[in-house]
């Protein structure tokens, strides 16, 4: 187990490198000076010029590259060049409150997903399993930004029974819990649909399986054939997809955070780059990246947990 | 004979649903099976012989599947009329049924002794340390080695013929009276295969249980079994003991089964094979299903099926022209 965590850790140094020079190059392709934007509107060109040279903006790109990653590997990601806070503590304050956003949506909708989904399955061609299908395809294409502003006419309007501004608190107090309500119940949605499909086509395919044939051989009872047999082993695909589904949920994040004036990363990262505030945009693509590398070894060690085949 | 046999398949009919209609894939098969006997169903892919046996232990998907007709008597009680809960109370208790794929029938992510405490605690064996002992126990019978640190094993940490041990030993968890072998060694190589006859012989004399082996292999019928029954196109041709059926086939398919079998002792370059193919389900004949590939057919075989009928003693067989030793000669 720990050999996999090693590996996986290893691994994920070239992609941490990729990711800071594509930020890094992001910031030199995108149109707009930063040191202009130090300076303000106001600022005579002498002003900008000093700026850019204390920024080091008028040295050979290679050179700022360099110090770019000496700073970074430092844990020094600059400060904003609106607020003058430094990013660090920027991106802190966004992070709680995004990964309250993001877990209290997976909380609910991941397991209610393979719920439908192994139900789904097990009365295949009945009823439930059409209404279940349909649902999830609905899940799936309806824009998140519609299923939000739906959610809060009925839910936070016409009957008020959640906040829809805003974060009152932390998710275990009374009003940050109704709070988060529906975020969390806006961004699960979209999440709903695939986990329910994937779970019901994999729960079909394993228990065609010959080893579920033998479960009943045995006089396994019917439930514990599709449970401890058919979703036990059909859940390898199911978590690779949550796994993947995450980098959907960070996009549908921006869009939940942007609606519900949820103060998290999702947010930061459009306020930032819609003020060329170049340095706070960088922390953020590099935090999501970041958060992108950790997922992943997650579901990598799901999937040894899950799988003994794949345990060394 | 007058006891009650332990199973007695009585004119057992399955179809299954398809596209095209209902497709009978056994149709009106008898022959029962006492205590403490081998009994072996013979014939070639798609006779009807593995959904006989899935049949009888109730392993039959249904739909598409469903049982058309006739009586599965378990010690004189009819299974198809049990309800689900009871016939799941036989499975893997007094019925223990062994597969073709050992490669694919034991579940990768659970340790072997998992799978078979499972099976004894579906049987009501509560205590865990018991089950346990009694799953070391299981895989010491059939001969794995180092049994008690293999209970922890994975099957991918296994052989083919270890992983059908282990699968012979889920079989025989809750001592059962009958033990079914689908081709339990069409997918293990030679040696293996004589080593897992031999243990499934040897277990039967110890626990008493009946062997029902279901097999495509003369050879493996003639080394094990005591009873043979052949098959052909979902219907029983021959019944017989195995001896006689050997000493002398009374039915045209039998006797082709049997020159089919490659032999050491004779200078032959090819082997020989019975001409034709089996009749597709949805268009068999009205007459003998065999009639099309039999070089003894008359008009008779062509109109009207053959009964099996009992030609001499304890030989049944369903050929308007058996016995054919006198015919051949």
């Amino acid at each position: 187990m720990l050999n996999v965590i090693a590996q996986r850790l290893v691994l994920s140094v070239p992609v941490l490198f990729g990711v800071l020079l594509f930020g890094f190059l992001l910031m030199q392709i995108v149109p707009g000076d930063p040191a202009l934007v130090v300076a303000g509107p106001s600022a005579t060109p002498d002003v900008v010029a000093a700026i850019r040279e204390e920024m080091g903006l008028d040295k050979p790109v290679l050179v700022q590259f360099w110090s770019y990653l000496e700073r970074m590997a430092q844990g020094d990601l600059g400060r904003s060049m609106i607020s003058n806070k430094a990013v660090t503590e920027e991106l802190a304050a966004a992070l709680g409150p995004t990964l309250e956003l993001m877990i209290g949506s997976m909380l609910w909708s991941v397991p209610v997903g393979i719920a439908m989904g192994t139900l789904a399955a097990v009365l295949r061609g009945s009823l439930v399993d059409r209404a279940i299908m349909a649902l999830s395809v609905a899940g799936v294409s309806l824009p998140i930004f519609f299923i939000s502003l739906v959610l809060i006419q009925w839910l936070g309007v016409t009957y008020p029974m959640f906040t829809f501004i805003g974060r009152p608190g932390p998710w275990y107090t009374p009003e940050g819990f109704n709070g988060l309500f529906l975020p969390a119940l806006s961004l699960g949605l979209i999440l709903i649909g695939p986990v329910a499909r994937m779970t019901r086509s994999s729960v079909l395919e394993v228990l065609k399986l010959d080893h579920v044939r033998t479960a009943r051989a045995k006089g396994v009872s019917e439930t514990r054939v599709i449970l401890a047999h058919g979703l036990r082993n059909a859940l390898i695909p199911v978590i690779t997809l949550v796994g993947l589904q995450v980098g959907y949920l960070l996009g549908g994040a921006v869009v939940t955070e942007t609606i519900f004036s949820w103060p998290g990363l999702g947010r930061l990262a459009v306020g930032a780059i819609l003020s060329s505030d170049f340095t706070v945009a960088q922390g953020t693509i590099m935090l999501f990246a970041l958060g992108f590398i950790t997922v992943n070894l997650i579901v990598d060690i799901l999937y040894s947990l899950l799988d003994p085949r794949v345990r060394k | 004979m007058t006891a009650t046999p332990l199973l007695d398949v009585r004119d057992l009919a399955i179809e299954f649903k398809t596209e095209g209609g209902a497709v009978r894939a056994v149709d009106g098969v008898s022959f029962s099976v006492d205590r403490g006997k081998t009994i072996g169903i013979v014939g070639e892919s798609g006779c009807g012989k593995s959904v006989t046996s899935l049949g009888i232990m109730g392993l039959i998907p249904t739909p598409p599947g469903r049982y058309a007709g006739g009586e599965v008597l378990f010690e004189g009680r009819d299974l198809l009329k049990m309800s689900a809960q009871e016939r799941r109370g036989l499975r893997g208790g007094r019925m223990g049924m062994v597969f073709q794929e050992p490669m694919t029938s034991l579940n990768p992510v659970y340790t072997i002794g998992a799978q078979i405490i499972e099976c004894l605690k579906a049987h009501g064996m509560r205590n865990a340390r018991e089950a346990r002992d009694r799953a070391v126990e299981l895989l010491d019978l059939v001969r794995l080695p180092s049994p008690s640190s293999r209970v922890d094993d994975y099957p991918h940490q296994l052989s083919g013929g270890q992983r059908q041990r282990v699968m012979i030993a889920l079989a025989l968890a809750n001592n059962p009276d009958l033990l079914i072998a689908d081709e339990p060694t069409t997918a293990l190589d030679v040696t293996i295969q004589a080593q897992i006859l031999d243990l499934m012989r040897d277990l039967s004399d110890r626990t008493g249980a009946a062997i029902m082996l279901i097999t495509h292999d003369l050879g493996v019928v003639a080394e094990t079994c005591d009873d043979v029954v052949v098959m052909y196109a979902g219907k029983v041709v021959e019944r017989a003991p195995a001896k006689d059926l050997f000493d002398g086939p009374m039915h045209p398919y039998t006797l082709g089964l049997m020159a089919a079998v490659p032999r050491l002792d004779t200078d032959a370059d090819r082997l020989e094979t019975i001409p034709g193919a089996v009749p597709p389900p949805w268009a068999m004949p009205a007459g003998c299903r065999f009639a099309s590939r039999c070089p003894l057919a008359t008009d008779q075989c062509r109109q009207s099926p053959p009964p099996l009928r009992e030609i001499a003693t304890n030989r049944l067989v369903a050929c308007w022209r058996a016995p054919i030793e006198e015919i051949a000669a």
